[in-house]
């Protein structure tokens, strides 16, 4: 079954990041690749002109995919806010994946301040992806504030790490049955994007494992199956770990020898 | 008039937003304005004057994850 996110279907359960490519060349590439029907990109300062800034929006507006503009390194409410809304304007969308960073090393989510940007631009008209962490809380908080989409880490940013907590995120996938999560941050290998989707997450969104491997392209190829894969296994239902063996080949007619 | 243009300090002649847009050179659509933290729609730049010791954010599209 597609997804849908604020009422939009999506051709694709992954998205990707546009940041850290060898070249734009390799990331139109690795984007078609992937097959990803929604990107990430962000607003940054340009000096006279702005002519850089200019070039990259019209290689992603050529790939023909919908853009997910990020608040990325915003560390309060009023620049996550002020970013969102400068956003809207140059990229056209009312989708923002909102980020308010906590902290410098980790990158962890301020919570707290994610919440009331959330709120804030929610009632501006924002479809609003926040990046949170997997607390059940927080994400209660976020759909209150008028989020209807969640995007938990699984591990810090850009750490490749994949899954940390698994449990925290069974929990998570559980307590909110009903809700799109996607997986933001923390992925490092197509393995981790599938065993997420195996968890029964909507979707991934990942930058770095794709745009730093040896090859992003083959690597974008790689993420797309991954995701497919780990959806189709979570609805044909994968078994569940046992604690003792169990023959797979029937006893009953078995030859006796001795 | 003294500014900070993107973390810049900058002498400028324009009195208001539009035209120090125009006085740095900025053509095209892909670029939004920030006047003192607080963003400043395309349509009311033209409005908005600057004065001495002003902020100025001019943010344009950039990769992002």
């Amino acid at each position: 079954m597609a997804l849908a996110v604020y009422g939009t279907g999506l051709s694709s359960r992954l998205m990707l990041g546009t940041a850290q490519y060898p070249s734009p060349a390799v990331l139109a590439e690795a984007v078609k690749a992937s097959g990803a029907g929604i990107v990430t990109v962000s607003l940054r300062r340009e000096g006279a002109g702005g002519e850089s800034g200019g070039r990259f929006w019209a290689l992603i507006r050529e790939l023909g995919v919908r853009v997910l503009p990020n608040t990325a390194g915003c560390h309060s409410v009023k620049e996550a806010v002020t970013t969102a809304r400068m956003a809207r304007e140059v990229f056209r969308t009312d989708w923002i994946k909102l980020e308010v960073i906590g902290h410098h090393d980790t990158l962890q989510p301020d919570v707290f301040g994610l919440v009331e940007a959330a709120r804030i631009l929610a009632a501006e008209g924002f479809s609003v992806f926040p990046y949170t962490t997997d607390d059940l809380v927080v994400g209660e908080r976020l759909l209150e504030a008028g989020c209807q989409v969640l995007m938990p880490w699984c591990a810090p940013i850009g750490s490749a790490k994949g899954p940390v907590n698994i449990d925290g995120l069974k929990a998570y996938r559980a307590h909110f049955a009903d809700i799109p999560l996607i997986i933001d941050a923390g992925l490092g290998r197509p393995s981790h994007a599938a065993a997420v989707m195996e968890l029964g997450f909507d979707g991934v969104l990942l930058n770095t494992a794709v745009a730093k491997a040896g090859d992003p392209v083959r690597m974008a190829e790689a993420f797309a199956q991954a995701v497919e894969a780990g959806r189709l296994a979570f609805e044909a239902g994968p078994l569940e770990p046992r604690d003792m063996a169990v023959p797979s080949t029937p006893l009953i007619g078995r030859a006796v020898f001795s | 008039m003294k500014l900070i243009v993107n973390g810049q300090a900058l002498d400028a002649k324009a009195p208001t937003l539009a035209e120090l847009l125009a006085e740095l050179g900025y053509e095209g659509d892909w670029y939004a304005t920030a006047l003192n933290s607080e963003f400043v729609p395309a349509p009311e730049r033209a409005a908005a004057r600057l004065s001495e010791g002003d902020r100025v954010e001019i943010l344009t599209p950039r990769q992002g994850g």
